[in-house]
Parts: structure tokens; C-alpha cells; sequence
């Protein structure tokens, strides 16, 4: 049995403990917005926040989250990723889509850590999330963006 | 591919009418008499909220086609932006045709172009049958009547209202059947930015793809798949994997070996406990470097003839001839949302969803599969997480694949059928591998006055429901761009040497262009230099006066770049263009050499594609071709192995673009009144030559096999 709470709400879960969470959010409590695209931590897609953290829950098992806080992206909420949605939605940066949850919860990792981001703090922070529509001009821009509506 | 330009577009779209209750109408039947919306074609549906949602024909897997289609709707109608919707139109080759190709599919960037008139007229039958109908309740002459920005109003009576309060009259009007559209100077829409309308649902999570469809009772399959092309399955032992909680059955299909489990994780634990004997007598066993020996071959002694202009053996006079040989790896598409299907039978009927590119070859294939009638297999088309070509399948196999599954289950349900990211990796439906070997004369003037080129690889339609459409012709798209160019040579010769394997080949984001672009725009670089002139004058001497297209994205891009000349303060600079799905772009590309690694900057890109309907989305496919092709000309291959096993396998071993690699992108878009043209795909082939270009110029080195990080290592 673990226990974990996702979204603000607790779970009791009995399941293979080697579970990774990515398919524990999908399959079990049917939260899809957290996408698959590697598995092997390697793209970004499945990035959620683990206890105030981006993690890649692809590569979480289960088993480690024992009385964790998770919040996906279809919770995710407060100053910076408010300011990160409305920065990605003003200049359209998605297009497939697939990467872009990954994409806004690092970004709003970013923004809560490091309010006014350089090029290279950018590259840092994201260059774990591949966006195979290489909409990364937008990412960047949006993110700079996001930062200028933080200051106020 | 012949463009079929004929009434039928508009007539598909009218004969929707009786065919209303076809459409999805996303509510229960019963309030489906009650509020049923109004739908005066196939294409359009108004509810009495105002709410206007078209549904698109073409597959939206981040190209732009809600936003695109929907907009030519929304202009010939006087729609506001804000009340548009869009939504997937289900598999119907009848209503949903590609006018481009006759069936209902989607590539070859022709969205856009194949939609231009057909959405446009749809949009002003509708706009019509809302004015007639203001009209009759009025009483007053539809001539007097106006309508803008989703209000329908007569000034004289200072009667207004909203196309939802007038849909149930408008609903008896009679079906224009040749609307007049707008002329150019009349658009509102076509040609500003605008909001695209699948950006909120993929920023929050709720868009809907394949993946994230869950049915009652569904089972996740997962299918091991032969590690080498052409292998079958000899024998397999499954009781380690049906000995993992949550397997439920292990049953061999045409493709592999498939494993059903109540959640994905099982499914992937008991594949890999999964014992399995491949049978490699039909398999390729070549590696990628035995093959490419082999097509090098076939390459120098020059194929078959498919273009010829003049007599090449003029070469033997020439002051100087160069030559070169150009290797490609195979390309694995790898869209971000790995291919996935799910599938629902129950009592002989079928019901899909996935990110069908082709319904047109998937529905008869599950129908067949299942030995039940077309019409009872249905398919809605969801969004997709990227394509690039991978999901466009003449041979419809992933399809194909989970209706295997339905089957071999021997029971009704429904399967969701997941390929991981190394399935997809290795799984084939490559960009074809591909030599190809030039030689070029140039005279004493610096004049070039042969040129030979020949390309060697398989064919994607060759041996595919698409074969059919070669009509016996070679197949066009392993050589375009080879052919069919606009420089003034003197005399040429084109061959293409077609080359076998089991390794399947599918096209790859702008297909024969990956490779073609990129082989003649660097060879020519190094031969305008043979001939001591500058790149972007070189190119523009060996153009007709009369390609002004052509001219006009060199011009523009060569201004916008500020260019010189190939080096200037310490940086490389580098130009190619091409025309590819009737769309030309060229780009200028500045490199930096970081310790002997090529850092691409900038990006400046030039792009004529007609009428520019939404310049947002056209500079976004700029942007993203670029980021594209940029990735896979720095890391990409899938090579063979001893034996013939692939191997890569996930993003680990074949690497994807990074943020810090993208360089910064400027966009011009050339104005013009031309019908538009696609950009999904045309962002693509000028960027590695430019590139390959820039770093020739500023390290010396030649890239003549990729990628370059290949070619370093
Ligand atoms: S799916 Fe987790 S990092 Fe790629
Ligand atoms: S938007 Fe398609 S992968 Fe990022």
C-alpha cells in the first residue's frame, strides 16, 4: 500500500511497487495530462512536481513517493505558473502539444526558483525537455515573458 | 501526386446535408432533436450559443490545420475569432477527401492549399443561408442585409442578431451551390495573427490525443516486435510473462508477439519477460555499412535515366570537374507521442481512435483484419503528438496492428495498443537511406556546363497500396529535388538506382527533399567556388530571369541577413534554398566554430508560400522545421548493425534538438497573391546545406556524410 497525496487529494494505493508514477497518474487515477515520450528520463514529457521539485516520474517509482505532495499539470497553480500559461498561450507556443506540459512545469520550476531567468539559466533549466516541434524559440521567449509580467 | 481540382470539393461538402446525423454531433439523441445544431455541410455546425465549429478533414499534429481551416471558414462567414471552434472530422472518404490526392488523408503539406477554396465556399453557403433566413423573418431584401464579426444586422430597420438565434431558419434555406467568396482586398481574417484554437487545451493538460483514452475494460498491449526487418516470430515461450500480475493473455499476430495487461506497466514487465525464437531467413542481416557500399555501387554506375536535358558527355571538355559522394543514414521520425491506437469491438462493429493520417487506408485494412464491412468500422481522428510523416502509412500497419490485437483477443473489448519510445526507434518506416554521387563541369569562364547526378535508395511507394499511384512511372519522391531545378546548367542527367531491403522506408518531414536540398545545395556551394563567385550571386546567375520566386526568397533572405560573403568576423555564413511542395524558401544560417563544434546562432528564412493565411503559424513552421532538420543534421542516424539490428534505441542514442542548441530564428514572409501553399514540410530542406555551407566556409570541412556529428566522431 502507498499512501501519496496528488492535486491536493489522498491516495491509498495497492500496486506493484516498481510502478513508475507517470503510469500510476495516467492509468490509476486517469490524470493524462502528464505525458509519456521516453521512459528513460531522457525527454521531459512526464516532468511533475514531487514535493516542490520537477521530477520525471517516468523513472519514479512508486514506492518513492510514500507520503509525498504531487501536483500535475492539470493542478499546477500560483504566481509563476499562471504567468507561464498566459505567456505561452499569448504567443501560441505549443504545437503538437505533446511536450508542453513537461515544458510549462519546468518552466514554472524555473520562474520559482530563479524569478528573472538569463539565456543560459534558460538552457539549464530546460534543456532537459525535448520538444521534437523544436518550438523552443517560443519556450524561450515565453519564459522571458512570463518573468517581465512576475516583476509587475 | 496530380492536384485533382474539380467541383467535386465543393459538391462533397454539399451533399453533407443529407448526411447531418453522420456528423459527431457530441450529444444524445434525444436533445439531439431538440437543439440540434445547424449544418448546412459537412464542415460546419452553428449551435444556437453562436458557437461555429468546423470540422477539419486534415489531421491537426501541430501544423496548424484547426486554426488554418477553421479561419477560411470563419472569413467567408464574417465570424468573430472568438466564437470559432475546431474538432477532428471522422474517417469518410466521401465528405473529407484531400482534393489534393482524392482520398482522405493527410501530407505533402497540402492542407492549406487543398482547403483554400473548398473551406472558403463552405463558409459562404453558410453565410448566405444565415442572410436569406435574417432575410425572410426581416422582410426585408437580403441584398440590404450585412454581416460582421458574428452579427448578422439590416440597418435601414436596425434589425441585429447572432447566427445562433437565426440557425433554425436558416436550416430550411436551400444550399447555395456556387457561393460567391471574397476577393483579397475584402479579407478580415486571412492574413493577420491570430490566436491559435488548440493552444489552451495544451497548456492545461485537457487535449485529448491517443494516449490519454481510457474505455471500460480496456486492456494495454504492448508487441514484441522482431529485433531485425523481415524477421517472423519462430516460436515463443510466455509463462514468465503471464506469470506477471496484471498479464491477462499473450497471442502472436502478424507483427510480433502481443501482450495484454489490465495497466501499461504490466504490459511492458511481462513484454520483457517474454521469451521469443525470431525466424531470420527473409530478415536483413546487411549493416548499414555493407549497404551503403552496396548503394554507393549502384550510385557510380548511374541508374536509370529520369531527367535529361542536353548531352552530359559535353563533361570531357570541361576546364574542371568535381566530384562527390554523399551518404544519409536512415531517419527515424520520432514524433513525441510515440504511435499508439485504441481499438473497441463489439458485436461485428468497430470503433478507433488514434491519430489517423490516412483513414482512407486504415478503415478498409481493420475491416479487413476483422472480416467485417467498411461501414462498420469507425475511426475518430484525435490529435496527434507529432508525425512527421511517421503516421501517414500506405500500409496502414499500425492500424493494421491493433485490429490484429481486437482479433487474436477472440473476445469483444476494447486495447489500447502502445508502442514505447524504442519500438518506435527501432521499429522502421524510415526516411530511406540514401547515396548520392555528382560530377560537375565548369568551363574556363567559371560557366558550369554539365551536371550528373545520381541517387540511390529504396522506394517509399514501391510495393504499398500508394504504387498504384506512380502509374508504372519511377517514384518521384526518392529523387525530387534532384530533378526538376530551375539552375541553368547546360547540359544534366538525373538517375535514380532503386535499392531493396526489408528495412521499411516511409516519408520523413518534405520526404526526397531531406536529402536531395542538402546534397545539390552544398555540392553546388563548392562548385560556385570552384568558379571563384559568391554563393548567393552564384545562385542568382544560374537562374532564369523569369524564376522570380525563386529570386525573390534568395533576395530577400541574402537582405535580411545583411550578407557579405560566406565568413565574416570570425563567423560562418552559409545560404540554400529550395522550392518544396510549391512553397520556396531559402535561409541563410551563421555558425560559430566552438573548439572544431559547429554552433549554429542564427537563422534568417525567407518564405513565399502564396497568400499567408495565418503568418503566426507559418513562422512557427519556419521555426520548427528549422529546430528539425537542425537536430537530425548535428545527431541523427539509425544505422544497422553486424547482423542488421538497430542500434539505437531511444532519445539516449539517438539525440533530439536541445533548447541551448536552438539558435535564434528571423522569418520573413514574402507577400503575394498566389493560392497558398503548404508549410508544414518547406522549413526543412534549406537548413542543413546552409549550414553544411557556413562551416565549410569557416573551418574547411566538408560535410558529405551525416550527420555531422557522426561524420566527427
Ligand atoms: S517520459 Fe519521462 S523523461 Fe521522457
Ligand atoms: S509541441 Fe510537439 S513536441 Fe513540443
Amino acid at each position: 500500500m502507498t499512501t501519496f497525496r496528488v492535486n491536493g487529494r489522498d491516495h491509498d494505493l495497492d500496486i506493484d511497487p516498481d510502478t513508475p508514477l507517470l503510469w500510476v497518474l495516467r492509468d490509476e487515477l486517469r490524470l493524462t495530462g502528464t505525458k509519456f515520450g521516453c521512459g528513460i528520463a531522457q525527454c521531459g514529457a512526464c516532468t511533475v512536481m514531487l514535493d516542490g521539485m520537477p521530477r520525471r516520474s517516468c523513472v519514479t517509482p512508486i514506492s518513492m513517493v510514500e507520503g509525498s505532495e504531487i501536483v500535475t499539470i492539470e493542478a499546477i497553480e500560483g504566481p509563476e505558473a499562471d504567468a507561464v500559461r498566459a505567456a505561452w498561450t499569448a504567443i501560441d507556443v505549443p504545437q503538437c502539444g505533446w511536450c508542453q506540459s513537461g515544458q510549462i512545469m519546468s518552466a514554472t520550476a524555473l520562474l520559482q526558483a530563479i524569478p528573472k531567468p538569463t539565456d543560459g539559466d534558460i538552457n539549464d533549466a530546460m534543456a532537459g525537455n525535448v520538444c521534437r516541434c523544436a518550438t523552443y524559440v517560443r519556450i524561450r521567449q515565453a519564459i522571458h515573458d512570463a518573468a517581465k509580467t512576475l516583476e509587475g | 501526386m496530380g492536384v485533382i481540382t474539380t467541383r467535386r470539393g465543393f459538391l462533397a461538402g454539399s451533399a453533407g446535408l443529407t448526411l447531418g446525423l453522420m456528423l459527431p454531433l457530441g450529444r444524445g439523441r434525444a436533445q439531439m432533436t431538440v437543439a440540434r445544431p445547424f449544418a448546412p455541410n459537412a464542415f460546419i455546425r452553428i449551435g444556437t450559443d453562436d458557437i461555429v465549429t468546423v470540422l477539419i478533414k486534415h489531421i491537426e499534429m501541430g501544423q496548424g490545420p484547426y486554426t488554418g481551416l477553421a479561419t477560411l471558414v470563419a472569413e467567408e462567414l464574417d465570424a468573430d475569432w472568438s466564437q470559432m471552434r475546431a474538432e477532428g472530422a471522422p474517417a469518410n472518404d466521401q465528405l473529407y477527401a484531400n482534393l489534393a490526392f482524392g482520398l482522405q488523408g493527410t501530407g505533402g503539406s497540402t492542407a492549406m492549399a487543398n482547403s483554400f477554396m473548398q473551406m472558403r465556399k463552405a463558409g459562404a453557403a453558410c453565410r448566405a443561408m444565415l442572410v436569406a433566413a435574417a432575410a425572410r423573418e426581416w422582410g426585408v431584401p437580403a441584398a440590404e442585409i450585412s454581416v460582421a464579426a458574428g452579427a448578422v444586422s439590416h440597418a435601414a430597420s436596425g434589425h441585429k442578431s447572432g447566427f445562433g438565434a437565426l440557425t433554425a431558419a436558416a436550416a430550411k434555406e436551400p444550399v447555395p451551390d456556387d457561393p460567391p467568396v471574397k476577393t483579397a482586398d475584402q479579407f478580415v481574417l486571412i492574413g493577420k495573427d491570430r490566436p491559435k484554437l488548440d493552444t489552451v487545451g495544451k497548456t492545461n493538460g485537457t487535449a485529448q490525443f491517443t494516449l490519454d483514452v481510457y474505455r471500460d475494460g480496456m486492456l494495454t498491449v504492448v508487441v514484441a516486435h522482431p529485433p531485425k526487418f523481415g524477421a517472423k516470430v519462430a516460436s515463443f515461450d510466455d509463462k514468465a510473462a503471464l506469470a506477471v500480475k496484471g498479464v491477462e493473455m499473450v497471442r502472436q499476430i502478424g507483427s510480433g508477439v502481443a501482450v495484454y495487461a489490465t495497466n501499461t506497466f504490466a504490459a511492458l514487465k511481462g513484454r520483457d519477460a517474454l521469451v521469443v525464437k525470431w525466424d531470420d531467413t527473409a530478415a536483413e542481416t546487411r549493416s548499414s555499412a555493407q549497404m551503403f557500399d552496396a548503394f554507393a555501387k549502384a550510385a557510380a554506375e548511374g541508374g536509370v535515366t529520369v531527367e535529361e536535358k542536353g548531352d552530359v558527355s559535353v563533361m570531357s571538355g570541361a576546364a574542371k570537374v568535381l566530384e562527390a559522394e554523399y551518404r544519409f543514414p536512415y531517419l527515424a521520425h520520432a514524433p513525441m507521442e510515440p504511435l499508439d491506437a485504441v481499438i473497441e469491438v463489439r458485436g461485428g462493429k468497430a470503433e478507433m481512435w488514434f491519430g489517423s493520417q490516412f483513414p482512407t487506408f486504415d478503415r478498409p485494412t481493420v475491416a479487413a483484419v476483422l472480416g467485417i464491412p467498411v461501414e462498420d468500422v469507425s475511426i475518430n481522428v484525435l490529435l496527434a503528438g507529432g508525425s512527421f510523416g511517421r503516421r501517414a502509412q500506405g500500409s496502414a500497419h499500425l492500424a493494421s496492428e491493433a485490429a490484429e490485437i481486437a482479433k487474436a483477443a477472440g473476445r469483444d473489448g476494447a486495447f489500447k495498443l502502445v508502442w514505447t519510445r524504442e519500438d518506435d526507434v527501432k521499429g522502421g518506416y524510415y526516411r530511406p537511406m540514401t547515396v548520392h554521387r555528382f560530377r560537375a563541369g565548369i568551363d574556363a569562364e567559371g560557366k558550369i556546363i554539365a551536371w550528373e547526378n545520381t541517387v540511390a535508395n529504396q522506394s517509399i511507394m514501391m510495393g504499398t497500396p500508394l504504387e498504384a499511384m506512380l502509374q508504372g512511372g519511377p517514384d518521384n519522391s526518392s529523387f525530387e529535388g534532384s530533378t526538376g531545378l530551375p539552375y541553368q546548367f547546360g547540359a544534366r542527367r538525373i538517375g535514380w538506382a532503386r535499392m531493396e531491403s526489408p528495412v521499411s522506408v516511409l516519408w520523413w518531414r518534405s520526404v526526397g527533399h531531406t536529402h536531395t536540398a542538402y546534397a545539390v545545395e552544398t555540392f553546388l556551394d563548392e562548385v560556385l567556388e570552384a568558379a571563384g563567385k559568391d554563393p548567393v550571386q552564384g545562385r542568382l546567375e544560374l537562374l532564369p530571369a523569369d524564376a522570380l520566386r525563386e529570386r525573390g526568397v534568395i533576395e530577400k533572405v541574402a537582405e535580411i541577413s545583411g550578407w557579405t560573403g560566406p565568413v565574416r568576423d570570425g563567423k560562418g555564413y552559409g545560404i540554400a534554398w529550395a522550392k518544396s511542395f510549391n512553397t520556396y524558401v531559402a535561409q541563410v544560417v551563421e555558425v560559430e566554430n566552438q573548439a572544431g563544434i559547429p554552433k549554429v546562432t542564427r537563422v534568417w528564412c525567407a518564405v513565399d508560400c502564396g497568400i499567408a493565411v495565418n503568418p503566426n503559424i507559418i513562422r512557427a513552421q519556419m521555426e520548427g522545421g528549422i529546430g528539425y532538420a537542425l537536430g537530425t543534421v548535428l545527431h541523427s542516424r539509425i544505422t544497422l548493425g553486424e547482423g542488421g539490428e538497430v542500434e539505437q534505441s531511444n532519445f539516449d542514442d539517438y539525440p533530439m534538438l536541445r533548447i541551448s542548441e536552438m539558435p535564434a530564428v528571423e522569418v520573413a514572409i514574402i507577400a503575394s497573391e498566389a493560392d497558398p501553399t503548404g508549410v508544414g514540410e518547406p522549413g526543412v530542406p534549406p537548413l542543413g546545406p546552409a549550414m553544411a555551407n557556413a562551416w565549410r566556409a569557416l573551418s574547411g570541412q566538408i560535410q558529405h556524410y551525416l550527420p555531422i556529428g557522426g561524420a566527427m566522431s
